[in-house]
C-alpha cells in the first residue's frame, strides 16, 4: 500500500508533459483501439515501439513506468493462466478434463499479456505526465458537448480531480489503520481467502467513515473558498493545441491505420 | 477603529444534542489579532463556520465590515473572510500546489493573468514560492497548511480566520504557521481571528476571548486572562509554559512575578540569584 504510483503525477518538464491533455486522452483511446485491433506480432511490435518512443520522450524513469505494471501483475498472470487452460486450440500438448494446453492458447495468452502490459503502461504514462487538474480540464473540455443535454460535466471533472488528489491520502490512511489493527492483534496474513477478506472489514469501516468525514470538511473548505459550481468560474490554465499535439495526433492516426492495414492485408496469428 | 467582524446576539444549535451557542457578542477591530481560546466542544470552531456562513445562525446578526451577512451577499462575504481549517489534508482540492492555490481565485471568475499574479503573491506571503509546481501530497504538514493559507490569500481576504490551523502540526509546522500569520497581521495589516487551544498562541494576540460550552466566559488582553489562572483551569485551559514556570518557581520559594515575558522572568531570576549569593 505504501507504493502508490497509480494516478500520480511525475513532476518534470518534457515534450510529453507539455502536450494538450485532450490530445493525450484521445491518444490513449486510439492507442487502446490499436492494441486490440493488432492481431499479429508486427502489429503489436509497432504499438510497443510507439509506446517506447513516448516513454523515452517523457523522460519518466523506466522503473516508475514498470512499477505501474507491478500493480497489476497478479491480474496479468491470473488471466494468462486461465486463458492457456481454457483456450480451445488445435495443436494440443496436454489435456486433462476440460483443461488443455495448446500452442494457440499459449500464443493467445502471450498476446493478452502484452496487451494488458501496454495498456497499463500507456495509461500510467498519461497520469505521470499530466497533472490531475489538466487531466480533468481535458475531460471537461472533451465532454463539454454533453452540457447541451445538461450532463454535469464540470462536477464530474471536479470529482475526478479530487479522487486523484485523495489517492495518496487514503492509501496512507489505510496503512495507518492496518497497522493499528495489527497492533491489536488483527491477522491479515493467514487463513483462507474468505477469512482474509473478512479480516479487511475492520479496515474498511474506519476508512469509509474517515473518508466521509474528510469529504464533509473538504466541502466546507471549498465553500469557504467561494466554490459555487461551474458557473462564472474561470480557468488558470488554458488548454492550447500546439505543434507537438499535431505531431501526436498524426502519430496516433498513423499507428491505428498501420495496424488496421496489417490486419487486413497481412493477417494475424490469432 | 472600524469593526471588521461583529457578532451580535448570535445563537446557533446543530438541532440535535444539547450543544448550543447563546447570545454571542463580540467584535474584532480592523487590523486586530484576536485569539479565541477554548477546550474541545466549547463552540469555537462553530464560530468560524458561522462567520462566513457555512453555518447559518438561528438568531442574531453577524456583520462583516458593517455589512450584515445574509443569503444575498454570501460570496461577497466569503471573499472578505478567509478560513483556514484544522486538517491540512482535507482542504487542498488539487494535487499540484499552484493549481490548489488557484482554486479560490478561479471560483470567483478572475481573469487568467490576475490569477497568476495572485498565486505568486500568495506563495510569496507564505514563503512557499519554491514549491509552486510541487505535489501537495509530498509536502510536510506545516507546508500543506501554508498552502491552505496561500489558497485563502489568493482571494485577497480582509479577515483571516484560523480554525485550529495548527492543531494537527508538529512544533516546527506550528511555528511556520504562527510566523506567517504574525507577519500577515503586522505587515499586511490583515485582521486575524485565531481559534486555538494553545495558550502560547493566545499570548501573541492583541486580545483574547475564552469560550466554554458555547458561551464567552472571559475576554481581555492575554495577560489579563492568564492572570486569572484558577478560573482558566475550570474551563480545562492552562497557562502558557512560561506562566507555569513562574508558578513553579514561586512554589519553590523564589519571589518572581506572574510575568508572561521571557526577558522579564530571566531578569527577575538573575536578580534573585544575585541576592542569594
Amino acid at each position: 500500500m505504501k507504493d502508490v504510483s497509480f494516478g500520480q503525477y511525475y513532476p518534470i518538464d518534457s515534450p510529453v508533459h507539455r502536450l494538450d491533455p485532450r490530445l493525450k486522452l484521445l491518444f490513449l483511446i486510439v492507442y487502446i483501439a490499436a492494441i486490440f485491433v493488432a492481431d499479429s506480432f508486427w502489429g503489436l511490435l509497432a504499438c510497443a515501439g510507439v509506446l517506447l518512443f513516448s516513454v523515452l520522450l517523457s523522460r519518466v524513469p523506466f522503473g516508475k513506468v514498470l512499477r505501474a505494471v507491478k500493480g497489476v501483475i497478479f491480474l496479468v498472470i491470473f488471466t494468462a493462466v486461465i486463458n492457456v487452460l481454457f483456450y480451445a486450440g488445435e495443436t494440443v500438448y496436454w489435456s486433462w478434463g476440460i483443461f488443455s494446453v495448446s500452442k494457440e492458447g499459449m500464443v493467445f495468452s502471450a498476446f493478452l499479456i502484452l496487451r494488458i502490459v501496454l495498456l497499463v503502461i500507456c495509461s500510467s504514462l498519461l497520469t505521470y505526465t499530466t497533472t490531475p487538474v489538466s487531466l480533468t480540464d481535458g475531460v471537461e473540455s472533451l465532454l463539454s458537448p454533453l452540457k447541451v443535454i445538461r450532463f454535469p460535466v464540470h462536477e464530474l471533472a471536479l470529482i475526478m480531480s479530487i479522487a486523484l488528489r485523495m489517492i495518496p491520502v487514503l492509501s496512507e490512511e489505510t496503512a495507518r489503520i492496518q497497522n493499528a489493527q495489527k497492533a491489536r492483534g488483527a491477522d491479515f496474513e493467514s487463513g483462507n481467502l474468505i477469512k482474509r477478506i473478512g479480516a479487511f472489514i475492520p479496515i474498511l469501516v474506519p476508512l469509509i467513515l474517515s473518508a466521509l468525514r474528510r469529504a464533509d470538511e473538504l466541502g466546507d473548505a471549498m465553500e469557504a473558498r467561494c466554490y459555487m459550481g461551474g458557473k462564472k468560474r474561470t480557468k488558470y490554465k488554458k488548454l492550447r493545441f500546439g505543434w507537438g499535439d499535431l505531431a501526436g495526433a498524426l502519430l496516433g492516426a498513423a499507428l491505428l491505420t498501420g495496424v488496421i492495414l496489417l490486419r487486413i492485408y497481412v493477417g494475424g496469428v490469432i | 477603529m472600524m469593526n471588521a467582524l461583529e457578532f451580535e446576539d448570535v445563537s446557533f444549535s446543530y438541532g440535535e444534542g444539547d450543544f448550543r451557542i447563546n447570545n454571542l457578542n463580540f467584535t474584532v477591530g480592523q487590523g486586530e489579532l484576536v485569539a479565541i481560546l477554548g477546550h474541545n466542544g466549547s463552540g469555537k470552531s462553530t464560530l468560524a463556520r458561522l462567520a462566513n456562513r457555512i453555518l447559518q445562525p438561528d438568531g442574531g446578526t453577524i456583520r462583516v465590515f458593517g455589512e450584515t451577512v445574509g443569503e444575498d451577499n454570501l460570496y461577497d462575504v466569503r471573499r472578505k473572510v478567509g478560513v483556514v481549517f484544522q486538517n491540512p489534508d482535507n482542504q487542498n482540492v488539487a494535487s499540484i500546489v499552484e493549481d490548489d492555490v488557484a482554486f479560490g481565485a478561479e471560483n470567483i471568475g478572475l481573469p487568467r493573468e490576475e490569477i497568476g499574479s495572485r498565486i505568486g503573491f500568495a506563495l510569496k506571503a507564505t514563503g512557499m514560492e519554491a514549491y509552486r509546481h510541487a505535489t501537495v501530497a509530498r509536502l510536510s504538514g506545516g507546508q500543506k497548511q501554508r498552502i491552505a493559507i496561500a489558497g485563502v490569500l489568493a482571494l485577497k481576504p480582509q479577515i483571516m480566520i484560523l480554525d485550529e490551523a495548527t492543531a494537527m502540526l508538529d512544533p516546527r509546522g506550528r511555528k511556520e504557521i504562527v510566523d506567517v500569520v504574525l507577519r500577515l497581521n503586522r505587515e499586511e495589516k490583515m485582521t486575524v481571528l485565531m481559534i486555538t487551544h494553545y495558550p502560547e498562541e493566545a499570548l501573541l494576540a492583541d486580545r483574547a476571548i475564552v469560550m466554554n460550552r458555547g458561551e464567552i466566559v472571559m475576554r481581555g488582553a492575554p495577560a489579563e486572562i492568564f492572570a486569572r489562572h484558577e478560573e482558566l483551569l475550570t474551563y480545562n485551559l492552562d497557562l502558557p509554559r512560561i506562566g507555569k514556570i513562574c508558578k513553579a518557581l514561586q512554589a519553590g520559594g523564589m519571589s518572581v512575578s506572574d510575568t508572561l515575558d521571557i526577558q522579564t522572568l530571566a531578569d527577575e531570576i538573575a536578580k534573585e540569584l544575585a541576592c542569594g549569593s
